[in-house]
């Protein structure tokens, strides 16, 4: 069996967006801003996907929803354009993000630092996630702009957007959120809230990859990243990539659709897979309360078990999952969301994430809980952490002695 | 980064078929009680911690005749390569003597698992987690001699996944008139694997740096490149014996290295006018500049200064002369 567990890092293209898409490449594949026919044949499909997503988010009539090529590039434009409009060419020199946030805005937030820009890094609880309350007593009259993620992509924990968009309206500072992990799997009403940027990416709702978009409340300022020809009234400049277009607003449509009952039945799956993990393996143990999570997410901890190898035997099972272990990045270097987490770095070598989708299934549930168990069972025979034979006087080693 | 690299994320793609073998099925993994040492000694090393993201347990049955390892067995806690390398470097010491296993670096090991002896075994970030295989054989070692870890290496090693010393490093970049990094992983591998050698904020935290190196050797060759000059300027002979070109240039160069530094922190200088016999001595003239021609000690402390310093590293008899 072919288990995909991997939600949070993409998903898999809806069928019924697929088809969506398809007449847009080969069929009516005009450029919209061309005055023919062949133009103008594409409008009628480019304003229901803006219905869809509008509706997707409740978005209201006067704010814009402006189509990017990803989440990364929509939060690039909001950091780089606030430090050009409000740093550079005003009077402020502060950004207040958190520890946790995608490498997208972590690495641009670096970018800035090296600009000259002060970037403060919100600390997290041991839930993972920044209280509202923290945030207050970093602002100061300098702070141009609040960006704190909507929900974690490694935990699935869900941040006070609501308390925070408050603490910033009350202190007339401009907040932006990466919605990358909430739009689609958790209710995401833009008026019920008071955010002026959000970041959104179809790919992680069964949309394609490629296309994303940055909710602008209000329709404000913000100078623009791409520049180039008039498209999407000079916000935003690129030929509109029609088809993903199409593509993003059917997924959001089929995400959102009865989403309180979508919600239920992933969080039953996925509840179900984490009491089992939980209660047949031993020395164990899950991040975050239950209730605060994202109804797809699951990153559990393993004693004795380092991450990659983990990973390894998942995946010799066709169990796709993620890790967060240094051994399994590029870098060596360790997930920042695990080491900011702490619980005594062990999730930083031992985290596995399991994220469902709408499409999991129950049979693929009980899949996972087999192989997981059976490559949990292998991998602590191997652990020096399960031996039963101490070391000699002497071959103790000391915690974290040369290496590290 | 060129086109073979714009992919990422291919780490497993570059394991060798052996390392993937030993990663599914490590042979070697198990553990030795003393219920089967009898008359053997059984010596049991641990090597890194849980929540260093990497440990390993090397269990030996040697042989106190002869001081050979009858059995070698692992237990680790690591990733894939680590509990492959682990295994592999528990195989490599069967049969040996103590002594012979401790020649067994983590590039003999690494070696030992590549399929083809041109292709490395491992991605270069991962040659990192077959050090730990190394370390624990000193540490069985040490253990099974008696004597202190330290005591069985007789290098200071910089980059421990390709084992380059701080000697052998600093000779190579003199040699070579290296001068980046990038050069000595050229040349040496080192820095090229985990890449925590390179500079601080890497992997992991070490006492010296790719790049303290540089410095040190290029401000090493940059003091005999200036002693240097002072020598050439002074020819073979002695100051007396110069012509008048040499004797301005040696001159010029004890001002430049030793004098004018000191007096340019304060905003004055000091120009050389000329250089002529005066009985059994030289007269040095010299004409100040900026600060130093209002400055009040410039015929007593500043003038006897360089008078001292001139005749001290020229060997010579004069005297310096403000005009």
């Amino acid at each position: 069996m072919n288990v995909y567990m991997d939600n949070n890092a993409t998903t898999m293209v809806d069928p019924l967006v697929r088809d969506a898409m398809i007449p847009f490449l080969s069929e009516i594949y005009g450029n919209p801003n061309s005055l023919h026919r062949y133009g103008t044949a594409s409008h009628p499909a480019i304003s229901k996907a803006i219905d869809q997503i509008y509706k997707g988010i409740n978005a209201g009539d006067e704010d814009d929803i402006i189509f990017t090529s990803c989440a990364t590039e929509s939060n690039n434009w909001v950091l780089k354009s606030v430090w050009i409009d409000k740093i550079l060419h005003g009077d402020k020199n502060h950004i207040v993000t958190t520890e946790v946030e995608h490498p997208s805005v972590l690495s641009t937030c670096k970018f800035l630092e090296e600009q000259g820009v002060k970037v403060t890094y919100l600390p997290v609880n041991d839930q993972g996630i920044v209280e509202a309350h923290t945030l207050r007593s970093f602002i100061t009259d300098k702070t141009a702009l609040v960006s704190v993620m909507w929900a974690n992509n490694e935990t699935g924990m869900i941040f006070p957007i609501k308390e925070i968009g408050e603490i910033c309206r009350e202190r007339g500072v401009l907040f932006h959120t990466d919605g990358v992990q909430a739009v689609g799997k958790i209710p995401v009403d833009m008026q019920a809230v008071h955010v002026d940027f959000m970041s959104m990416s179809a790919h992680k709702f069964h949309g394609p990859k490629g296309i994303g978009a940055l909710y602008i409340k209000g329709s404000q300022k913000l100078s623009p990243l791409l520049h180039g020809g008039e498209h999407m009234g000079g916000r935003r400049s690129g030929t509109l990539n029609v088809p993903y277009i199409v593509g993003m607003g059917k997924a959001m449509e089929l995400a959102t659709q009865d989403l309180e009952a979508k919600m239920d039945s992933m969080a039953a799956k996925r509840n179900r897979l984490e009491d089992a993990l939980l209660s047949i393996i031993p020395d164990t143990f899950t991040v975050g309360e239950r209730a605060r999570r994202t109804p797809n997410t699951i990153l559990i901890s393993i004693r004795g078990v380092e991450g990659e190898g983990m990973l390894w035997d998942l995946n010799n099972a066709q169990i796709g999952a993620s890790t967060g272990s240094a051994c399994a990045s590029e870098d060596l270097e360790a997930n920042t969301v695990m080491l900011a987490i702490g619980a005594d770095h062990e999730l930083a070598h031992t985290g596995i994430r399991l994220s469902l989708s709408r499409f999991s299934t129950d049979e693929e549930v009980d899949y996972v809980i087999e192989h997981f168990q059976k490559a949990v069972t292998r991998l602590r025979a191997i652990s020096s952490s399960y031996a039963k034979v101490g070391p000699t006087k002497g071959g103790e080693a000391a915690e974290c002695g040369i290496h590290h | 980064m060129a086109r073979n690299d714009l992919i990422g994320g291919a780490l497993w793609e570059e394991y060798s078929q052996e390392v993937q073998r030993r990663m599914d099925n490590p042979v070697n993994m198990g553990e030795i009680t003393e219920a089967e040492a009898g008359d053997e000694r059984l010596v049991i090393a641990d090597f890194g911690a849980e929540s260093c993201g990497d440990a390993v347990r090397l269990y030996w049955l040697i042989d106190p005749k002869n001081d050979t390892i009858k059995k070698s067995k692992f237990k680790s806690f690591g990733c894939g390569t680590a509990i492959a390398s682990s295994d592999m470097m528990a195989e490599l010491c069967m049969g040996k003597s103590v002594d012979d296993a401790l020649k067994i670096t983590n590039i003999d090991v690494e070696k030992a698992l590549r399929d083809d002896p041109d292709i490395p075994a491992v991605p270069g970030q991962k040659m990192h987690c077959s050090v730990m295989a190394y370390d624990v054989i000193k540490k069985a070692a040490s253990i099974y001699k008696g004597v202190d870890m330290e005591s069985l290496e007789s290098e200071f090693i910089i980059c421990e996944c390709a084992r380059v010393s701080q000697d052998s490093l600093m000779e190579v970049i003199r040699i070579n008139h290296l001068s980046t990094v990038e050069e000595i992983t050229a040349y040496t591998k080192a820095g090229g694997f985990c890449k925590s050698c390179i500079k601080p904020g890497g992997h992991e935290k070490k006492d010296v740096y790719l790049v303290d190196l540089l410095e040190q050797v290029k401000s090493q060759l940059e003091a005999e490149a200036k002693s240097r000059r002072i020598i050439e300027a002074k020819g073979d002979g002695t100051f007396e014996s110069m012509g008048l070109v040499g004797k301005i240039k040696a001159v010029e160069s004890i001002l430049e290295e030793y004098i004018r530094p000191t007096l340019k922190a304060d905003g004055g200088d000091v120009e050389l006018i000329d250089i002529k016999p005066e009985g059994d001595h030289f007269e040095v003239c010299i004409k100040y500049k900026g600060e130093c021609m209002s400055c009040s000690m410039n015929t007593t402390t500043t003038l006897a200064g360089i008078e001292d310093m001139l005749k001290f590293k020229l060997k010579a008899n004069l005297r310096v002369m403000v005009v």
